[in-house]
């Protein structure tokens, strides 16, 4: 039993069958619940009720990270090992992590307007994540443009590669060239001081929440190129004979 | 690799197209942006290494498709592939070759559009400097993306929305050292950054502009 | 109904738009994945 049996598309869609339900079912608690939660946590004496805006921004800017890491991942393994579940899973997660970054980015406007007085300032994060989502549109505009599926995943592989080394030497680049008025990480391990735990608790199930949306959707959006895929084989497979 | 180089070189130059074609439209483009922003010298002052930078990146953009589109079409691009030089190579010589068709020819008339745009005259060698550091990653990136959208019909839009991202960290250090260097200050940090990026573009992006070269051409 | 003081518009706003991005993923990813199937099975059963 290793991981590898996952890259049998046959396996991935038994497996998945039996899976899916509960990560529905579960997503959908954590996601309500860490929402509803924070919905009624009580105002910051700074931030007013606007801190209720962090149970979406947060979480969803931490999983427009992740996915792009995740792509990264299954790109490589992609590449490498040459499983085609991985490429797929690659394709399928781009439009949720494009999704992610905007509601980050749109969030982040929406409270920055009574906060920061601004909708956008050309802040390192801020400006990181609206490079970002350039990554993600350029990614999905080259799948949906080339026809071939193995020539597809093989460049969107390359690109994801190269754009994942200027992501992060954008990250820095812009830091070089403005610094920022963003806060720090919220919840970091060394740091002393720690966000209050009415506020940290529905955080952490917001989070949890939408990892767990992430996984359902990509597992979902994985199954569909999958058949899409055995679809095109079979009408191949009878143009053939 | 030199005569791969004087080929590309003189189908460029010959070809009508291509050669001149980025100058005029980074001269448009400078002329354009003082109808857009004022005449007043106080205001396009402080914009004009950032016009000058950007403009450079369009310009360098515009003839990006014609790295490889040509030579796919005709089947040349086959031939190379199959010929002994390694395909990374043959992607250095065409980066190179671009560079040479549009990215020289920008560097030298970039600082007579600065004057168009009121940049201060001391600042001129460092525009030159930091364009002749930042341009060769241009078209190396160029290269890259041109490698990609080869095979495509309508790779042109696709070629840019890919490429230009690529090219926000020399945009920065590009357009922070001739900012610098036109007010005066200390441009020692940001020129050793842009040239970080340039060497680090020159050496590892052949190596994934032929892999993309090799997926295309299956 | 909790007050959210001066900031309604804004904290209203933010999660309005999060959950209209977020239920049209959910409805483009479901939409897709049952089209996907139909056609597989309707190409089955013709087949």
């Amino acid at each position: 039993m290793s991981i590898w049996e996952y890259a049998n598309p046959a396996k991935f869609m038994r497996t998945t069958d039996k899976v899916l339900p509960w990560l529905v079912v579960s997503a959908t608690i954590c996601v309500l619940g860490g929402i509803v939660w924070g919905f009624l946590t009580p105002d910051d004496y700074r931030q007013g009720s606007t801190v209720k805006i962090m149970f979406l921004h947060v979480p969803a800017a931490l999983m427009a990270i992740n996915i792009w890491v995740m792509m990264l991942v299954t790109s490589l393994v992609w590449i490498i090992r040459r499983h085609h579940v991985s490429a797929l899973a690659a394709k399928a997660a781009a439009p949720i992590g494009a999704v992610m970054t905007l509601i980050a980015l749109i969030t982040g406007a929406i409270w920055g307007q009574p906060m920061w007085g601004t909708w956008w300032e050309w802040d390192p994060r801020l400006t990181s994540f609206l490079i970002l989502f350039l990554f993600y549109v350029g990614y999905i505009a080259l799948w949906s443009a080339i026809e071939d599926p193995d020539s597809a995943a093989d460049l969107t592989g390359v690109v994801c590669l190269v754009g994942s080394v200027f992501a992060l030497l954008s990250r820095y680049a812009v830091l070089f060239w403005n610094q920022g008025l963003h806060q720090g990480a919220s919840l970091s391990v060394q740091s002393g001081e720690r966000m209050s735990a009415v506020y940290r608790y529905p955080l952490y199930l917001s989070m949890i929440g939408f990892a767990l949306l992430f996984l359902a959707l990509v597992v979902i959006r994985t199954r569909t190129e999958i058949r899409k895929r055995r679809l095109a084989a079979l009408q191949a497979q009878e143009a053939r004979a | 690799m030199i005569a791969l180089l004087l080929r590309d070189l003189r189908l460029a130059t010959r070809a009508g197209g291509g050669f001149g074609l980025g100058v005029a439209f980074f001269l448009i483009l400078c002329a354009l942006v003082p109808f857009g922003i004022g005449p007043d010298r106080a205001a396009l002052a402080p914009v004009a290494p950032g016009i000058l930078w950007v403009g450079a990146l369009l310009s360098c953009l515009l003839s990006l498709d014609r790295i490889f589109a040509l030579d796919h079409e005709d089947g040349s691009l086959d031939l190379l592939a199959t010929s002994p030089m390694p395909l990374e190579g043959t992607v250095a010589v065409k980066a190179l070759a671009h560079w040479i068709t549009t990215g020289l020819p920008l560097i030298l008339a970039a600082p007579v559009f600065g004057i168009l745009l009121q940049l201060p005259v001391h600042a001129m060698p460092m525009l030159v400097l930091s364009l002749l550091i930042g341009t060769p990653a241009l078209s190396m990136l160029g290269a890259f993306g041109a490698a990609v959208t080869v095979g495509l019909r309508r790779g042109g839009l696709l070629l840019s929305l890919l490429v230009l991202p690529l090219y926000i960290p020399t945009l920065i250090f590009g357009a922070e050292i001739t900012r610098r260097g036109a007010a005066g200050m200390d441009v020692a940090t940001p020129l050793v950054f842009l040239a970080g990026v340039t060497l680090a573009v020159l050496a590892l992006i052949p190596f994934a502009a032929a892999a993309a070269l090799r997926v295309n051409l299956r | 109904m909790i007050d959210l003081g001066r900031y309604t518009g804004t904290v209203l706003a933010a999660y309005g738009v999060s959950v209209v991005l977020l239920a049209g993923l959910i409805w483009h990813s479901i939409a897709a994945n049952t089209r996907a199937r139909r056609n597989l099975e309707k190409h089955r059963n013709d087949a």
